[in-house]
């Protein structure tokens, strides 16, 4: 069996499991582990957002 | 003798607790990281260590089935090697794929590279929640 994933929904995938990760370990309390993995997963999709429109650009 | 009675009776709580910390400063590390946040639900935080469980494993079988590469014990190109470090902080899920010798194709196409990068991260993150785990045995967090 093998899937097959597109580019965006691979780093979807990958930013949620490792916002999750950092969520859980780099913040102490409950409140603070779910902020701060919302925060991680915005940086990384936006990360991935923005160096798409970079790549675009530098194409044309 | 009414001291050394009572020291048996009831010895102190804090130096009975001190072995069984750094017990659990040993089995946690070692529990989580051959099984991917078994480290935290050893240690009653059973939210966190099935957040960990499903996340880590998920991404190591996604990378798994998305073709990707496993790297066995090697001495040659530093890529190599450090992609064997990462892989082997997967633990039982590692064992598990070289037992069942999955993840031993070429990387073809781009998505067989996600993959190869998934499993890699996956036990890479699950270095950091050994280490957290630790943490949590010795104290340091709650």
């Amino acid at each position: 069996m093998a899937i097959q994933l597109t580019h965006f929904s691979a780093a979807l995938v990958f930013a949620l499991v490792a916002s999750i990760v950092f969520g859980i370990t780099h913040r102490d309390t409950a409140r603070d582990m779910f902020r701060y993995g919302l925060y991680c997963f915005v940086m990384f999709v936006g990360g991935v957002i923005v160096a798409g429109w970079a790549m675009w650009l530098v194409r044309r | 003798m009414a001291n050394s009675t009572s020291a048996r009776i009831n010895p102190n709580p804090a130096a009975k607790s001190a072995p069984a910390s750094s017990i659990m400063a040993v089995l946690a590390p070692a529990v989580g990281w051959f099984i991917p946040g078994a480290g935290h639900l050893i240690q009653r935080r059973w939210i966190r260590g099935l957040l960990l469980l499903v996340s880590i494993s998920s991404l190591f079988v996604l990378g798994l089935l998305m073709q990707g590469h496993i790297y066995k014990a090697n001495g040659g190109d530093i890529l190599d090697i450090l992609g064997f470090v990462g892989d082997l902080g997967a633990g039982g899920l590692y064992i598990a794929t070289l037992a069942m010798n999955a993840g031993q194709g070429a990387i073809a196409f781009a998505i067989a590279d996600y993959g190869t990068k998934f499993m890699i991260v996956a036990g890479l993150l699950n270095f950091i929640a050994v280490a957290d785990a630790y943490h949590i045995a010795i104290g340091k967090k709650q």
